[in-house]
């Protein structure tokens, strides 16, 4: 059966303009420039050789710290941006042959919305939460009048939203209607991908359980698949089947969420996963992670982005690329995973 | 629902305008007091030739340079013509001057920026070139020399006032439009299937008016004030056309001899118009911006 | 973590706080009675929602309220000073050298013109009689101490060239230049990824052992606080609902707000399900029929003494719940005083 999203050696590069250090201001960056046209400019790796595939029905986590290139890989994702290299297959459509320019038009843009971060921005302060809500389904489905009417009542009640709300202009809403609102724009045209941005990051925690739950019944009843972006682990633990972990460009660990985060096999995750404040724990030192990430710039193809900064670094991992290894349903890209695999359990003696 | 706050029904939003209005202008007495001004000066417009007591090209050199007095309030000019009627009548021709002008650039310079801001590349760096070139000159010279090359026309003068302010106008819309060219409502726009130029129009465009009509209302004081400028050169709107700038022109010669009436009810006129504006500048936006309404 | 030791003095000691806000909607009142002590070297965190008052709390003992906001009653005792009433020219003394605040968004907080090494400098000279000449060699030391590599080239650089991380640091630094006894941190890892806020939560803490330092810390992050702390003070609508020791406190909730707050926070769940939404919404703090007890209305375990004022904390109690009808405490264990229905004579 074809998963719903099929992401093969997916990258995006940026070119670097003016960044300190890399020479672009110094004559040797002039030349370079000069010499060599557009290609040898610098780049940013923003995602690097990314694949992973998503199907119908699935929740699937996206996690990594800031600069990982997560938001790049879902604007990219979204068609809001072009790759640079690779492939995008939505069912069995290659979305890349479409330039995020033309997609707009495109008939298969109502199959992947997303639900932004900060729904006080990403609402327009002029609009009120109908004019939102009703604005793909003008432009893509092509409703208006009474149609029109009916149809963002009900997406919105179906969020929760009581219909004398949708007069209101953002910041007459409080921070968990807003996020309402985002949602209920984003499955009114009832995508079979939605994307979601840490839809719940600026919200009280009282706010979120609501917010969560709600777009856990939305999943069941109108049969999407999600990729969830967060930073916060605990979220994603409760709300994801599957999780991957990026690092500076690369995903280095993928797996059931719940496996991934009791027992995590990549030194990022084990680190990321003993940062993340629990209960009736204390703050003792434990697994720390020292320095900032390697640059994004043009990095070393052998070298793995995470030495520098893991625990272990030994020779092989300063000279070749660890490359994404299975091993059940996991994956893990790092020379040592098999050191971190939970060990089989003893056979019952007689 | 665990998180809707109550509050009362919303009423249509023409209502809330006009209650929204109500309230600013009733919070700050300064502009409650510039919109009066205002509302003064677009019935002077409106209604100044038909209301005033002599018609302003009337002259009668038996009354030439009386002072302020029960028949002439403002007194006479050289011509014997009535100050005071001449002064409210200009204010149909100053006014239509300062709309025309704030129009006109806020068309030119408002589209050309914000699609410079958000298209970026060629379109940026035409524009850009354009605002380069006017600014490279004096404003005012600028003026004067397409007044003096086109011809002494209220058109004109409307013209060269909106010209000399474009780079005002389209750096301002530039900067907006850039700011929000990647903001998350654009992004949620294209992923609702809009086209570059739906956003433009709807997304963008709304969200950079109430920033220009600030400006809108300080280029009308400007644009006033140019045109008397112009015409104190004689440059501007010629005789006996009654504006104010020219009769402070006119009357200037007059000031030192004694005849103080001449020139100084004009400037006023002029005076108390930009101040109004000015003041008005605030208001308009608290009203036209959303993000203010509670 | 070290506790407050009863016998001793504590650092700073906020007695009924009262904070009103002008606006154009009406008087809101922001905080009621709001009263709490930290200890020489204690950390105690202090916990809400948006809209608890929290923040607010720490702006008014830092004396840096909004112009609208005002502070109508209460008294904020660092040493022998009242900070809320104390002169302008006290209060910059003080600030500083004797208490000192943190901020959210580090970027935003530090001076974009100044290059960081300045600005801690400018410290040590004003609050820790420092000598100008040496002021800038201290400054790249503060660097080195919380943890920059490189001290002596980052202290000519701007917050524009360091990361959110960094700039955290920078803030971390300027707060401690002149060591003062109380630190405040409002939401100091907020915007931080997970990672970087360990490293910093521990910079705080080891710095704050070292120089016997009290901390505040104040988040909306009650795992965070959890484990950081040796206090927790929970807010709720301008109120202090519960006040214990952070073993108690997760161990046995006593205010029924405490209980939904640890319900609802997605680490205590095994699944989506299982997570519990708080009932209700915060009261409009405007309104001027609010309840004596702001979480009443909304609140499942109301009974009709809640009318009444809240009751008033046994003097010395170390857990301190604001309720007439609290979770019920162990019979046995550590011995309690709580002020509540139950022993009031």
């Amino acid at each position: 059966m074809t998963a719903l999203l099929d992401v093969a050696e997916f990258s995006k590069l940026f070119p670097v303009s003016g960044a300190s250090g890399t020479g672009s201001l110094s004559w040797a960056g002039l030349k370079r420039r000069f010499q060599g046209g557009p290609e040898k400019l610098p780049k940013v790796y923003a995602v690097d050789n990314v694949s992973f595939v998503i199907e119908k029905g699935e929740t699937v986590g996206l996690v990594g710290e800031s600069g990982c290139g997560k938001s790049t890989l879902v604007r990219a994702l979204t068609r809001l941006i072009d790759a640079s290299d690779g492939s995008v297959k939505l069912g069995a459509r290659e979305l890349t042959l479409t330039p995020a320019r033309e997609f707009a038009s495109d008939p298969d843009r109502a199959r992947i919305q997303m639900v932004f971060q900060d729904a006080g921005e990403s609402v327009n302060p002029r609009f009120t939460a109908f004019d939102a809500i009703a604005d793909p389904l003008r432009r893509l489905r092509k409703l208006s009048g009474r149609t029109l009417r009916d149809r963002v009542e009900t997406v919105a009640s179906q969020c929760g939203l009581p219909p004398q709300l949708l007069t209101r202009f953002p910041h007459q809403l409080s921070g968990g209607q807003r996020a309402r609102v985002g949602i209920a724009r984003a499955i009114a045209v009832e995508p079979d991908l939605l994307v979601l941005d840490e839809p719940t990051a600026a919200l009280d925690v009282s706010v979120q359980v609501v917010i969560l739950q709600l777009l856990q019944r939305l999943k069941k009843e109108l049969g999407m698949s999600y990729l969830f972006v967060s930073h916060d682990l605990s979220v994603v633990k409760l709300l994801c089947d599957r999780v991957l972990v990026m690092y500076l460009g690369k995903i280095i660990e993928s797996g059931p969420a719940m496996e991934v985060f009791e027992h995590p096999l990549h030194p990022y995750t084990q680190a990321l996963v003993a940062a993340v404040p629990r209960f009736g724990e204390d703050g003792a030192e434990r697994l720390r992670l020292s320095g900032e990430p390697r640059s994004p710039i043009d990095p070393d193809p052998n070298v793995c982005r995470f030495y520098g900064r893991c625990p272990r670094g030994t020779n092989a991992c300063k000279t070749t690329m660890p490359e994404l290894r299975r091993f059940g349903a996991r994956q893990v890209a790092c020379h040592y995973a098999e050191d971190f695999l939970p060990k089989p359990e003893p056979q019952a003696t007689s | 629902m665990t998180d809707i706050a109550t509050s009362p029904p919303r009423e249509s939003s023409l209502t809330a305008l006009f209650k929204h209005s109500r309230y600013v202008l009733g919070e700050n007495p300064v502009t409650g007091f510039a919109f009066a001004l205002f509302v003064l000066i677009v019935l002077a417009s409106v209604f100044g030739p038909h209301i005033v007591p002599y018609d302003p090209l009337a002259s009668d050199t038996t009354q030439a340079l009386k002072p302020p007095n029960a028949h002439h309030w403002f007194g006479t000019d050289q011509l014997g013509r009535d100050v005071f009627s001449r002064v409210v009548v200009a204010t149909r021709l100053d006014f239509f001057i300062a709309i025309a002008s704030v129009a006109l650039v806020f068309l030119m310079g408002g589209l050309a920026g914000v699609a410079a801001g958000f298209f970026g590349g060629w379109t940026d760096r035409i524009v850009g070139r354009i605002a380069d070139t006017i600014m490279a000159f004096p404003l005012f010279v600028l003026a004067m020399g397409i007044v003096a090359a086109l011809g002494n026309t209220v058109q004109n003068i409307v013209l060269a006032t909106a010209i000399v302010n474009f780079p005002l106008y389209a750096r301002i819309a530039r900067a907006e439009a850039n700011i929000r060219r990647d903001a998350g409502f654009v992004e949620a726009a294209r992923l609702s299937g809009n086209s570059d130029w739906r956003i433009l129009s709807f997304q963008i465009l709304p969200n950079v008016f109430p920033i220009l009509v600030v400006q809108m209302s300080l280029t009308m004081g400007y644009a006033i004030l140019n045109a008397a400028g112009l015409s104190f050169i004689g440059l501007g709107v010629r005789p006996p056309t009654p504006e104010w700038g020219i009769m402070v022109a006119e009357g200037s010669a007059f000031m030192v001899s004694g005849e103080w009436w001449n020139a100084t009810f004009p400037g006023a006129a002029l005076m108390v118009a930009v101040f109004c504006f000015n003041l008005l500048g605030d208001g308009l936006r608290d009203m036209v911006d959303p993000r203010r309404r509670t | 973590m070290i506790t407050a030791n009863a016998n001793t003095a504590p650092a700073l000691s906020v007695e009924g706080l009262c904070v009103e806000f002008r606006t154009r909607a009406g008087i809101v009142r922001a905080l009621d009675n709001v009263s709490f002590s930290v200890g020489k070297g204690e950390t105690m965190a202090l916990v809400g929602e948006s809209g608890s008052g929290k923040s607010v709390t720490a702006y008014a003992i830092m004396g840096i309220l909004d112009p609208a906001g005002r502070i109508t009653s209460g008294r904020a005792m660092l040493g022998g000073l009242d900070l809320l009433h104390a002169k302008p020219s006290q209060l910059a003394e003080v600030r500083g050298r004797d208490i000192a605040m943190i901020f959210q968004s580090p970027r935003t907080a530090l001076n974009p013109i100044r290059p960081v090494g300045k600005q801690i400098a400018d410290v040590l000279i004003r609050h820790g009689n420092v000598p100008r000449r040496e002021a800038p060699e201290q400054a790249v030391e503060m660097l080195r101490a919380v943890g920059i590599t490189d001290p002596a080239r980052r202290a000519k650089a701007y917050p524009f060239e360091m990361s959110g991380g960094m700039c955290q640091r920078v803030m971390i630094a300027i707060a401690l230049a002149a060591k003062p006894s109380v630190l405040i941190a409002d939401e100091p890892t907020t915007g931080l990824d997970v990672t970087t806020q360990a490293v910093i939560m521990d910079l705080i803490g080891d710095l704050a052992s070292k120089m016997g330092m009290a901390t505040i810390f104040i988040t909306h992050d009650l795992a965070l606080a959890g484990q950081r702390s040796a206090r927790i003070v929970v807010m709720h609508a301008g109120h202090v609902v519960e006040n214990a020791p952070t073993n108690e406190l997760f161990a046995y909730p006593r205010h029924p707000y405490t209980a939904e707050l640890i319900a609802a926070t997605p680490d205590s769940a095994a699944s989506l399900d299982e997570l519990a939404s708080i009932p209700g919404t915060l009261p409009d703090l405007r309104r001027s029929d609010l309840p004596p007890c702001r979480y009443s209305e909304r609140c499942p375990r109301k009974i009709e003494a809640c009318a009444q004022p809240l009751p008033q904390a046994a003097p010395g109690a170390t857990h301190i719940v604001a309720c007439w009808n609290p979770l019920p405490a162990p019979t046995l264990g550590a011995p309690i005083l709580v002020a509540s229905a139950e022993n009031v004579a």
